[in-house]
């Protein structure tokens, strides 16, 4: 592979890009880190406040920072538990899809429609299903006699997040693993079969490693998604009962425009946006090392 | 008979992913008295009245109307910008090309909730609060940066010789890229096109806080059912069922690429 030209000029290819990008993102930015340093008095009065907000927000002690590990901590959680089901899951469908005729377009289709579907409705569906007078699901799990109640205990709103996500989220680890299994050239397939390869080996040593690109899109992709949801739980469980599921975001709207209590959010917004970052670039330098392996 | 088992197993995922959905499509033919009243699997009393409602009342298809116009904006704003950009990532190295791709890449991971806040301030204070405008430019936040990867890999994907030869027969670079390079990367064109499709109409935080009367998207119109006198079902589910159909149209539109463009542009 040839090394690309060195060129300068390809700036000016760049510029619309940045700007759009500089006023959507570096303006509010600058908002933010502004009322994170200031404190504010009623409407437009606003005076210097130096880290104050921010010694709160990493003091667990607090009543803030109390609050902020918290909802950290339930947002890892959360994160990992998704990713846990929704990897294998995804990996499992795919390699389930068919491979030939209609049914391949077909069944791509439906895979992916949960991920068109806006957010909101994603969790009024939820909402509506797990339901125990008029909700399939709600009605199903209290007929067998498991107690289960989304809107009053801690566990049920759990798993009703966590299956919505599963439900919401599979299909996008399914369609990437497709995509990956599709790459892998029939030769590799013909040789396992000269050597009487068993289907479990099949994929441990040819599919799984050919996926491993794939797999890191789709860790990178589904964390940071996870990390940041805030529409479904919202619409199904407003964050409750109680805080049991009040993620970062859900936390951080209730701060910044429920009590309009700016310099908390804002500092809230930036250590926030600081971790996705840094995990996001954690990510960022995996997956170009595995580029730069397989190249070489 | 290993076949048999995939297809099986395949069969119960679908089934599995279908049935909430089918429990909203089931509800919104019913009446909120038939919904409330007991728990069955198909309505026995089948109405339209629900979608009555949404294609009858201003306030409920303005809502289709305005998501589908800033959805429409957004994508004909990010992949316009974004073609050039991602030829320029791909082909050429420019100082601080690989930190700009970083940074531009940051933005997608950027949490709504983190900028809910600041646009609510940048909008209003340049007057484009409330429109559909203000929800297209917000969205560019995170549909630019996931445009450009996506052009970027397909881009990469066209060998460098073409731009070459092309020089070579005399081709301007305008008309090269217009008449040349668009139909070689038609399809990373369309699968970026439905990506930022796809990221802009499901989102919901930005495009709330956005707008208040004129500009309200359809998911905000649909908190309309929570009412004093209580929820009306039937109607959210109705209007559930009509936000799924824009998609749905458009992933049979693209099924073919879809998971092309997983592959090669890398999300």
């Amino acid at each position: 592979m040839m090394d690309k030209p060195w060129n300068n000029r390809a700036w000016f290819f760049v510029i619309p890009v940045l700007c759009f990008v500089l006023f959507s993102s570096l303006l509010p930015m600058m908002t933010v880190v502004n009322y994170s340093v200031q404190d504010t008095m009623g409407q437009n009065s606003f005076f210097w406040n130096g880290v104050a907000w921010f010694q709160n927000l990493l003091d667990p002690t607090t009543d803030m920072g109390g609050r902020f590990a918290a909802a950290l901590v339930r947002n890892l959680i959360f994160s990992l538990v998704v990713l846990c089901l929704e990897l294998p899951l995804g990996i499992a469908v795919a390699i389930c899809i068919p491979r030939h005729g209609w049914r391949v377009g077909a069944t791509l289709v439906l895979i992916a429609l949960p991920l068109l579907i806006p957010w909101t409705v994603v969790g009024t569906i939820w909402q509506i299903f797990a339901r125990q007078d008029i909700g399939l699901l709600g009605a199903a799990l209290n007929g067998l006699h498991i107690p289960y109640n989304d809107t009053q205990g801690p566990i049920s709103a759990w798993a009703t997040i966590v299956v919505m996500d599963v439900w919401h989220w599979t299909g996008m680890v399914a369609l990437l693993s497709y995509a990956g299994l599709k790459a892998i050239p029939d030769a590799f397939y013909q040789a396992a079969r000269i050597d009487g390869a068993s289907r479990w080996s099949v994929f441990r040593n040819i599919e799984l490693p050919k996926l491993q690109k794939v797999l890191v899109i789709a860790v990178l992709l589904r964390f940071m998604e996870s990390f940041m949801i805030y529409t479904e739980p919202s619409v199904v469980t407003g964050g409750g009962p109680g805080e049991a599921t009040s993620f970062l975001s859900l936390d951080l709207v209730k701060i910044a425009l429920g009590q309009v209590d700016l310099g908390n959010a804002a500092a809230m917004s930036l250590v926030y946006n600081l971790i996705t970052l840094t995990i996001c670039y954690a990510f960022f330098t995996i997956m170009t090392q595995l580029d730069q392996r397989k190249g070489a | 008979m290993r076949i048999q088992g995939r297809s099986i197993a395949i069969g119960i995922y679908l089934i599995a992913l279908f049935l909430p959905i089918y429990w909203l499509l089931n509800m919104s033919f019913k009446t909120n008295g038939e919904i409330l009243s007991s728990l069955n699997f198909w309505p026995h009393h089948p109405t339209l009245a629900n979608y009555r409602v949404i294609f009858t009342d201003p306030a409920w298809y303005l809502g289709f109307v305005h998501s589908l116009t800033y959805v429409a904006i957004n994508t004909v704003i990010s992949v316009t910008i974004a073609l050039p950009a991602a030829y320029a990532f791909s082909r050429f190295r420019f100082i601080g090309d690989k930190h700009l791709f970083f940074w531009l890449l940051s933005n997608l991971m950027a949490p709504p909730a983190v900028y809910a806040m600041p646009f609510f301030n940048l909008y209003y204070s340049i007057g484009l609060f409330d429109t559909v405008w203000a929800v297209a430019l917000a969205h560019c936040l995170f549909n630019v940066p996931l445009a450009v990867w996506i052009l970027e890999g397909f881009i990469s994907g066209v060998p460098r010789e073409i731009d070459e030869t092309a020089a070579l027969d005399g081709y301007s670079f305008p008309r090269f890229f217009v008449k040349l390079f668009l139909p070689l990367i038609a399809n990373g064109v369309g699968v970026a096109a439905f990506f930022c499709f796809m990221f802009s109409w499901v989102e919901q935080l930005l495009a709330t806080t956005l707008t208040t009367v004129n500009a309200k998207p359809i998911v905000s119109v649909m908190t309309r059912v929570y009412s004093a006198a209580g929820m009306d079902w039937g109607l959210l589910a109705a209007a559930g069922v009509l936000t799924m159909v824009p998609g749905a149209i458009v992933i049979w539109f693209v099924r073919n690429h879809i998971a092309k463009g997983f592959a090669l542009g890398r999300v």
